[in-house]
Parts: C-alpha cells; sequence; structure tokens
C-alpha cells in the first residue's frame, strides 16, 4: 500500500514540478469530516463510568482528495478512529489510508487498481460502499476494468479482496473475489431505437468467491459462484423491473453451515405521471447471505447486498424501529402512492396539497423438513437444511408499516407536514431480543415551518410513539430556528414517558448550534442521544445513545 | 506520523492546484427511467446549472428542492437557469424515486447515483450538498444544508452569473 502512495505521490510531484501545462489542466479536490465527542457519565441512561471505561473521548475523522489530470485520476483517503465515537464497532480503531486508487479511462476503457465501489444490478450479488455515519466498509482491494465496446454496451470485470476494518490481507487469511457483469440497453445499441416508446435494457452477472476450506468436519466448497439477470423494461408511464439471483451451496456461520442454495429475486412496477406516483415491490430472499469469509456473521464482508424495500422514515420515531434485511429468508411486499391535489382545487387550496400513502409488510418464508418423517431437523448444520415453496408465504410477520403523510403550504409563510405511522415489528427477530413479544406502535408527527422573514424561519416537530411493548410510549418535541444560509440553533427533548419501568423514564434533551459557509459546517450538540436516526440543522445521520458533547467539522474543497 | 506527513503534503499540493476551478467529473450514472447517463452531459447552453444531491430520507433535501420547484418557472424564464437533482437512494429505494418526483410535481431533471458514484467523484460528505455551475461548467460555489429562505441567496448568485442584479 505504501508503494502504491509513493508512486501516486510521484506522479502528483512529477506533474506539479515537470510540466506546467500539466498543472493548468490538473484540478484536485477533496473533503474532510471529523467528528468529536465528549463523554461524560449519566447514570439515568445507562451510562456510568465503567462503560465509558475511561474513554471519555471519540474522535472518528477522514480526508479524501482526488487528483484529475486529463484522463488520469488518482485519490486517496485517510481514516482515523482514536478511539471510535460510541456505538461503532470496535475493531474500527485505528488509522491509515484505507482507500488507495488510480484510474485511466478513455471513452472505450476505465481502468481502476487499488480501492474501488461498485455495484452489479441492484447489488443482489455484488456491491461494495461505504456508509460513512455507520462506520461501513467493504471496498475492494484489487483491479476493475470497465469496457465500452459499443453503445449501450456496457462490460465490467473485478477482483480483489474486500476490506475488513484494518485487517491486512493475508494468504488464505479471508476470501477472493472475482466477478463479471454485462449491461445491455437496446435503445442505446439499436439505431432508430433512441426515443422509441418502449425502453428495453438487459444485464447479467457472476461473482465467484475462493475461500481455502480448512473445516475440521465438513466439506466446504471452496469455491462459491453466483449469478443473476435482470431486465428493465418501460413503456409510456410504466416501468417494470425484474432481477434474479442464485448462488450455489454456501454452508457459512450465518445460515448454520447448512448446503442449501440461495436465491433472491426483486421486482418492482410504477406508474408515473405528472402528479401522480404508484409503486409496487415484491421481493423473496432464501439462503442469500453472501461473504468473502464464512466465519464472519458479523455486519462485514458483504459481497452483496439485499436491499430492505421498507420505506426509510426521516423523523427519530418513525425510524425508531427500523427493519433490517433477513438474509436466511423473507418475503416482502411494499407499495406507495404519491398524490398531489392540484392547485385552485377544493382540497388543493391555492398552492396544492402532496399526500403520500406506504404500505409495507415482511413474513418469513415457509421451511419445511427435507425427509418427511422429521428425523433431520430443519436447518441443521451438516444437512441440505429444508425445502422451501417459492410462492408459499409464512404467517409469521417480522414487519409491518402502514403509514399516510399529508403535506401542505397554508400561505407564502406557514407550512407542514403530518405523518401516521402504524407499525408491527418483530423485535425478537431483528434486533435479537429472543423472547420479547413484537412491538406493535401508533406513532404521529407533525412538522410545520414558518417564516418570519424571507430568511429567518422557525421549525417546530411534534412526534409521538405509542406502544406497550419494548421502552414503552415516547413523545419528542424540537423547535428549530434557522438565519438562512448560515446559522442554526435547535432544542429538543425525547421524553420516554410510558417506560414500563419508571426508573428510565427519561428525557433525552439536546441543545444544537452551527454554522454553515459555503461548503464548510461547524455544528455543535450538547445533551442526550437516543438511539436513532436524527435530521437537525439541515441533515441527516444516524446516531447512537450517548451523553456529553459532540463536534462536528466538515468541509471540502 | 509519516503517513500523516504524506497526507499533509499531498494536501499542500492540493492547495497549490486549487486555483484551478473544477469542472464536473465524468461519471456513468442513470435516468429516472434506467438509462446510462453520463455526468459529462450536465449542461445548459452556456448557462448556469444547479446540482443537487438529495435522498428520499432526507427532509431537508426535499423541502430544498420543493423550494427550488414553486420557483423554477420563475428563475428559468428570467435567468435560463437548469436545475439536476440526484439522488443517492440505493437499491433499497431506487424503485421508489420517480413516483415521488412524479407525485410531487418536480419539474427538474432528476438523477439516480445508487452506488454513489458521483456522489464520491464530487466528495460529497452529507446531503443537501448543492452545487453552483456556472456556463462553462466551472462549480463555482456549493452549499451544504438547507434552512428556509436560502433558495433566495442561492439565486442571487444565478442573477450575478447571468448578469443580472
Amino acid at each position: 500500500m505504501r508503494k502504491l502512495m509513493i508512486s501516486l505521490l510521484a506522479l502528483l510531484l512529477f506533474s506539479a514540478v515537470e510540466a506546467q501545462d500539466f498543472i493548468n489542466n490538473a484540478t484536485v479536490n477533496g473533503s474532510f469530516q471529523t467528528d468529536v465527542q465528549f463523554y461524560r457519565p449519566d447514570a439515568a441512561i445507562g451510562i456510568t463510568d465503567s462503560t465509558i471505561a475511561g474513554r471519555k473521548v471519540g474522535i472518528n475523522g477522514f480526508g479524501n482528495i482526488i487528483y484529475t489530470l486529463g484522463k488520469f485520476k488518482a485519490g486517496m483517503r485517510y481514516e482515523a478512529f482514536l478511539g471510535p465515537m460510541a456505538g461503532f464497532d470496535p475493531r474500527q480503531e485505528g488509522n491509515g489510508f484505507p482507500y488507495l486508487w488510480a484510474s485511466y479511462s478513455t471513452d472505450l476503457v476505465e481502468v481502476t487498481v487499488g480501492n474501488f465501489y461498485e455495484q452489479f444490478g441492484n447489488g443482489l450479488i455484488f456491491r461494495t460502499y461505504e456508509e460513512w455515519t455507520l462506520g461501513y466498509d467493504n471496498s475492494m482491494n484489487g483491479m476493475r476494468v470497465v469496457l465500452y465496446p459499443m453503445k449501450g454496451l456496457t462490460l465490467k470485470g473485478i477482483y480483489g479482496t474486500q476490506r475488513f476494518f484494518w485487517q491486512k490481507y493475508e494468504r488464505n487469511s479471508r476470501g477472493l473475489v472475482r466477478g463479471a457483469d454485462a449491461d445491455f440497453n437496446l435503445n442505446d445499441a439499436i439505431t432508430g431505437w433512441e426515443s422509441a416508446g418502449v425502453r428495453l435494457s438487459l444485464g447479467a452477472s457472476a461473482v465467484s468467491k475462493y475461500q481455502r476450506d480448512a473445516d475440521p468436519i465438513y466439506n466446504l466448497p471452496e469455491n462459491v459462484g453466483a449469478f443473476s439477470g435482470r431486465f428493465n423494461l418501460g413503456a409510456g408511464n410504466f416501468n417494470l423491473m425484474t432481477e434474479y439471483a442464485y448462488k450455489i451451496n454456501d454452508p457459512s456461520s450465518s445460515n448454520n453451515f447448512i448446503y442449501q442454495e440461495g436465491q433472491a429475486i426483486l421486482s418492482s412496477l410504477s406508474y408515473s405521471q405528472k402528479g401522480l406516483g404508484v409503486v409496487l415491490q415484491l421481493k423473496r430472499v432464501d439462503n442469500m447471505s453472501f461473504k468473502s469469509d464464512r466465519a464472519v456473521s458479523s455486519n462485514a464482508l458483504d459481497i452483496n447486498f439485499l436491499p430492505p424495500i421498507n420505506r426509510i422514515h426521516a423523523y427519530s420515531l418513525t425510524a425508531k424501529y427500523p427493519y433490517a434485511t433477513q438474509p436466511n429468508g423473507e418475503m416482502g411486499l411494499q407499495f406507495q402512492v404519491n398524490y398531489k391535489i392540484p392547485k385552485g382545487s377544493l382540497l388543493g387550496g391555492k398552492y396544492g396539497t402532496g399526500l403520500a400513502l406506504n404500505y409495507s409488510q415482511v413474513n418469513d418464508i415457509v421451511r419445511n423438513a427435507i425427509v418427511d418423517d422429521n428425523s433431520t431437523l430443519i436447518g441443521a448444520a451438516g444437512t441440505l437444511g429444508y425445502t422451501s415453496d417459492f410462492f408459499k408465504v409464512s404467517k409469521h410477520i417480522f414487519f409491518r408499516d402502514i403509514n399516510f403523510e399529508i403535506e401542505k403550504r397554508f400561505n407564502s409563510k406557514l407550512k407542514g407536514t403530518v405523518q401516521y405511522m402504524n407499525l408491527l415489528y418483530d423485535i425478537a427477530t431483528i434486533e435479537g431480543h429472543t423472547g420479547d413479544p413484537a412491538v406493535e406502535a401508533h406513532v404521529g408527527v407533525a412538522d410545520f415551518t414558518y417564516r418570519l422573514t424571507s430568511r429567518n424561519a422557525l421549525r417546530v416537530e411534534a412526534q409521538a410513539l405509542w406502544t406497550k411493548q419494548d421502552e414503552g410510549d415516547w413523545a419528542a418535541l424540537m423547535a428549530e430556528y434557522t438565519i438562512a444560509p448560515k446559522w442554526f440553533l435547535a432544542v429538543a427533548d425525547q421524553y420516554n414517558y410510558g417506560n414500563p419501568d419508571t426508573e428510565m423514564r427519561n428525557h433525552y434533551y439536546t441543545v444544537s448550534g452551527g454554522y454553515t459557509r459555503e461548503s464548510t459546517r461547524l455544528a455543535l450538540t450538547f445533551g442526550r442521544q437516543s438511539e436513532g436516526v436524527v435530521c437537525v440543522g439541515g441533515v441527516c445521520r444516524q446516531v447512537p445513545a450517548s451523553s456529553g458533547l459532540t463536534l462536528t467539522i466538515s468541509t471540502n474543497f | 506520523m509519516k503517513k500523516l506527513f504524506l497526507l499533509l503534503l499531498v494536501g499542500f499540493i492540493g492547495l497549490q492546484l486549487t486555483a484551478q476551478e473544477s469542472t464536473l467529473p465524468k461519471v456513468m450514472i442513470k435516468t429516472l427511467d434506467g438509462q446510462s447517463f453520463s455526468t459529462s452531459d450536465i449542461s445548459n447552453d452556456g448557462k448556469p446549472v444547479i446540482l443537487s444531491f438529495w435522498a428520499l430520507w432526507c427532509k431537508p433535501c426535499q423541502k430544498e428542492l420543493d423550494a427550488f420547484n414553486e420557483l423554477y418557472a420563475e428563475w428559468q424564464n428570467e435567468t435560463g437557469v437548469k436545475i439536476y437533482a440526484v439522488s443517492i437512494d440505493d437499491s433499497r429505494s431506487t424503485a421508489r424515486v420517480a413516483p415521488l418526483v412524479k407525485g410531487k410535481s418536480w419539474e427538474f431533471e432528476v438523477l439516480l447515483d445508487p452506488n454513489g458514484d458521483f456522489k464520491r467523484a464530487m466528495n460529497v460528505n452529507m446531503i443537501p450538498h448543492t452545487f453552483l455551475i456556472d456556463g462553462s461548467g466551472k462549480i463555482v460555489s456549493q452549499h451544504t444544508a438547507y434552512f428556509d429562505g436560502a433558495e433566495h441567496e442561492l439565486y442571487e448568485k444565478v442573477k450575478k452569473l447571468v448578469g443580472k442584479k
């Protein structure tokens, strides 16, 4: 890695010193962010001196630089988690350059060496990506070639190893990943079809993982192949997308070492015209966990991505119980309608009214014993595991979310959103709280913004979550004052007033303020943070529970 | 320490080079109906372009784009500015982007960046992140976060670019 960096550096210096023209044509841009948290013990919400364990400060930071010189590009990202902030994987602790790359591209070919992110289709068999706020990064370290042999046709080939926190790859320390993808767009490829009413594209990919079998008990496949095919068909206002993926048997700690094959299908049908959008999505996942180390079952080294298709909520209480895909098996559906009642109508008023309805439900798949006499347990290690009827849905519901939203501008100064959500959440399966009953909750949100002047605005957000399970009822209130485009100040409180344990009826209060100029942003938050997605001061991010002071500095150039 | 030093060194070289204004990198992304789209095709016949990164899960982003949409006809009439909104939603929700965009009657171009390739190339850390690009394709200003009324400030900059006060 150091060699690569030094050669990149040499190249940079070379271009800077040797050729004046190159400087004039070269550009460098980058970004920087650091989040610093100072923790304090807060016994009421379960944070004591021993949980902090002397780690009073957590700092996550990165600096990213991209250098471009015509068809040549190189980039690097430095990261330092010293130590990682609360809620991040302790294996994140460390510093270095996990992301170093160089690429050359023409209209025909694009070659990348070093680290890269890539996705085939919807990612069902291959996706590498990073999510800074979650501390997730499964980037490839290897090579990628992309070819554009003709208009409408894209061919990709990749190979390498995946990032596993700071652990360097050594022979057999984890698997190797190789793959290829073809994407063919008929409308781009065929003369005369460019503006045809029907739009069609096709795609196919194959990925293989190699990991040595050193298992003392089982004879495991060392090369595991996965394949997928997809199409996207558009006609008029309709669009239909479907992708199917298949994986050969891949016994791993995620599926309790069964020799079952894996399958996944994702399909969506949508209709959209001005003022109206409707989408229906279906998916089925069966034994599709695919990691480059079969011994790892935690959130790392994923080769593929199985998208949860339910709505991703933006308010703290609607996002309190987020669904996560069950890679061992699930069947889900999602339906959404967006409609804008036109301006000037009775319900639309002067500005029009926005409506959104969303329904999603995910159930388990049905598993039957492989032998009729039930002599082999379903999912027993070392067996084929089970048989499963493709179309049968189990009665076991993992997740159900029915929500409705109305968006309305009342006049030039006042606008607001109200939302209702009805939730069923199998906390035992999703969060591993074995034995806990499923959470049935109602959530209400009201979010109003009043513009005092053209630049000053006051936003008030009120939320309530009612449930008899888990931590019981919650209420939340926030007021945010903004002076566009630079300043914000917000105060918020989340109150767990219905916690069955009266000792735990806590207030999670925060005071935050920030300054943004161009793309430089400073923000300071003091108080308690409960877990969840928080959107304050114009941006959203995922946060763990903590108490103390948080400072965020970010910029780019 | 050595690594940090190298980073600083590169940073220095970077600073020397930033005098050169950035243009848009070329990245292959998608249109709403699934066609490939090269970001080098983001242009507006010599007039300014507003480029905004957003996602379905980001409320402030949608507030910003709603605010743009309300003023878009007026802005286009006065300055000819064109808006591109790039959704960074991944395959969890790309299928829901087009119905939302149509459902909200947004009039500007919306593009999909499902694996964040364009986002990374543009060094976008947090959204909303909005760029203003002049008629020759140079990035002249950028801003993260959206607060009510910030669209007016942005539009003042657009007017300056086309020589209107």
